[in-house]
């Protein structure tokens, strides 16, 4: 049975072209074009992946997975740069996040992934949560959670050089079912961190 | 262009009435304090200090950063009317001054005089071309604003108006001779500020509104035209070559090259003089995209500023790299990362090219022993590359911070 997947974007052309792309591989059941038709379209349709755009009008992406519901698997898709609006929509649930400039394949690559109930950490996410992660923070309230393992670190760092979870699973020699579930791992405690003002906080860091 | 050049510049800061005194000694280099002074004690010197302080205010302007259109709007808005209201104020006050002094001609001659030479002064600004564009183009674009019921008022209105506001105002000051034989400068100038507004209020504040709209608009405009020239000098210009590019490469790269850019302007970090860390590496990884055609992915965690030798030094050892990477290994795209912990920087350069032998490598190959290897050690720093035949390569350097 082919994965059934929804696209949430706003530019017209940008979908068309993923549309075709994916077209052959997976089940295109539905698409739209801001929050409100992305929110309806998907209780509509029940997809197995919802592609989605960081940048949406009425509320952006992850106002989408707030009103949908986690539960629904979200890769997040977006040309932007901004460390907090990545941030944003993985902390609202989205198993992955890749650019717009991503290949093709690597983009049904990711589908797949995300399908099976993986995450997809791009090298730039992995910096991203390098970035939120960084430094021994004082006073959190679950430090646990706070913190990222060393091994997860590692695994990140590799994401981040830009190592294909096999590559990486080779280089650390571990299995690559154990790199999925260190990013796994990861993402949980990237959307269930107690940091309110991780995203703020990762971004400033940028510029000291 | 300069700035606006007033000699009665007013501050927008520093004021306590109008910013008059705060202007002048910004200019002059003066205490405010004593220029305030200065016009407290004339206030009372006949009242002259009042009627000098609202010509400065009437003939000055505000003064703000020189832009683009600000000398156009300076001359356009001491054009008209008020060259009127300062002349007739710069008259009146002289007069008075002159009485007090002594030479006066008789109240008869003087005043008429002054009269005449205000009410052909206001025939002046009617005829003014630039007032009566400004009035033209504001008729068709503020349908209700204040300024537009003054545009429809007749000529003939103004004039009589004119005519009955300043003739009352003779009449008052000629039958109050014991007013005048008491000296009471001050209560004159009142009465003759009182008339003037009377006949020109409405109109001022019409004008006032019209400049604040024609202000804003041309801010509005200013910006959008500078997005608009980045766009053409960028976004368009790539847009021009992708469609003459010859291969599906060169017209990858080009656009590469100019998303980097317009992230960057997007986003604030515009790389003219990289002054931080990442910065750095992102102008890096561009000149190697533009002088390769390979993608070139960065990721940067964390950033330090300024740049010092150091990690200029590690920039350069990573650019190095980079451009190897980009000329031999035939990958299509490079991996870029660079990491700040607190005590150290490391940079990884990784292609999944085709790799090399290390110790195949000929002797005479300079740029890994000198450019990369060679300068992080005059630095205090490490580099190590690591490569496999058919697996790719990797180089990572490390500098203390």
């Amino acid at each position: 049975m082919t994965i059934k997947v929804f696209l949430v974007d706003d530019h017209r052309l940008f979908l068309s072209g993923v549309r075709s792309e994916l077209g052959g591989t997976y089940e295109i059941v539905g698409e739209a074009g801001d929050v409100e038709q992305a929110v309806s379209g998907i209780a509509a349709t029940s997809p197995d992946v919802v592609l989605l755009d960081v940048h949406l009008p009425g509320g952006g992406g992850a106002a989408v997975i707030r009103a949908v519901g986690a539960e629904t698997k979200f890769l997040a898709l977006s040309v932007s740069d901004a460390a907090e609006d990545v941030i944003e929509v993985i902390r609202a649930g989205a198993r992955g996040y890749v650019t717009k400039s991503i290949s093709p394949v690597e983009l049904t690559e990711a589908i797949a992934r995300v399908h099976d109930g993986d995450a997809v950490f791009s090298p730039r996410l992995a910096g991203f949560v390098l970035d939120a992660f960084a430094g021994e923070a004082a006073a959190v309230a679950d430090p646990e959670l706070d913190q990222l393992t060393p091994r997860e670190r590692e695994v990140m760092r590799f994401i981040a050089r830009g190592y294909a979870y096999k590559q990486v699973a080779r280089q650390l020699s571990i299995s690559v079912k154990t790199v999925e579930t260190h990013v796994s791992a990861v993402l949980r405690k990237l959307q269930l961190s107690s940091r309110h003002e991780l995203s703020r906080w990762a971004s400033d860091r940028r510029l000291i | 262009m300069e700035m606006m050049s007033t000699r009665f510049p007013r501050s927008r800061t520093d004021r306590v009435v109008a910013g008059v005194a705060g202007g002048l000694a910004e200019r002059l280099g003066i205490d405010a304090i004593l220029i305030r002074l200065a016009f407290v004690v004339l206030a009372f010197a006949g009242g002259f200090g009042i009627v000098a302080y609202l010509v400065a205010w009437l003939i000055g302007g505000e003064d703000r950063p020189a832009r683009a259109g600000a000398a156009v709007a300076a001359r356009e808005r001491r054009s008209g009317l008020r060259v009127v209201v300062s002349v007739a104020m710069i008259v009146t006050g002289l007069l008075l001054l002159l009485r007090e002094v002594g030479l006066w001609l008789g109240d008869a001659l003087v005043w008429s005089a002054a009269l005449a030479a205000f009410g052909s002064a206001i025939i002046w600004t009617r005829g003014d071309d630039a007032g009566r564009a400004r009035f033209a183009r504001l008729a068709s674009r503020l349908p209700l604003s204040p300024a537009d019921a003054l545009a429809g008022r007749s000529k003939s209105r103004i004039a009589a108006g004119a005519f009955l506001v300043l003739a009352g105002m003779i009449t008052f000051l000629a039958a109050n001779t014991s007013l005048r034989s008491v000296g009471n400068v001050a209560f004159a100038v009142v009465v003759t500020v009182a008339g003037v507004s009377l006949i020109l209020g409405p109109w001022i504040y019409g004008l006032f509104t019209q400049l604040a709209t024609e202000r804003r608009e041309r801010i509005r405009s200013e910006e959008r035209a500078e997005v608009a020239a980045h766009l053409h000098d960028s976004a368009l210009q790539t847009f021009a070559m992708i469609q003459r590019a010859q291969s599906p490469q060169e017209m990858v790269t080009l656009a590469r090259v100019q998303e980097r850019e317009l992230r960057a302007w997007l986003y604030g970090r515009e790389r003219n003089g990289a002054d931080t860390l990442s910065r750095a590496v992102d102008e890096m990884a561009s000149r190697v995209e533009r002088l390769h055609r390979v993608a070139v992915e960065t990721v940067v965690v964390g950033d330090v500023s300024p740049m010092d030798d150091r990690l200029r030094a590690l920039v350069d050892a990573l650019g190095e790299a980079t451009a190897n990477a980009a000329a031999h290994s035939g990958a299509s795209v490079v991996s870029v990362y660079v990491e700040m912990a607190p005590d150290t920087i490391t940079a990884y350069v990784r292609d999944e090219g085709s790799g090399f032998d290390l110790s195949s490598l000929p002797v005479d190959r300079r740029g890994i022993s000198e450019s990369i290897v060679g300068r992080m050690q005059r630095h205090g720093g490490t580099a190590v590359v690591t490569s496999e035949p058919s697996s790719g390569t990797e180089v990572r350097l490390v500098i203390p911070r």
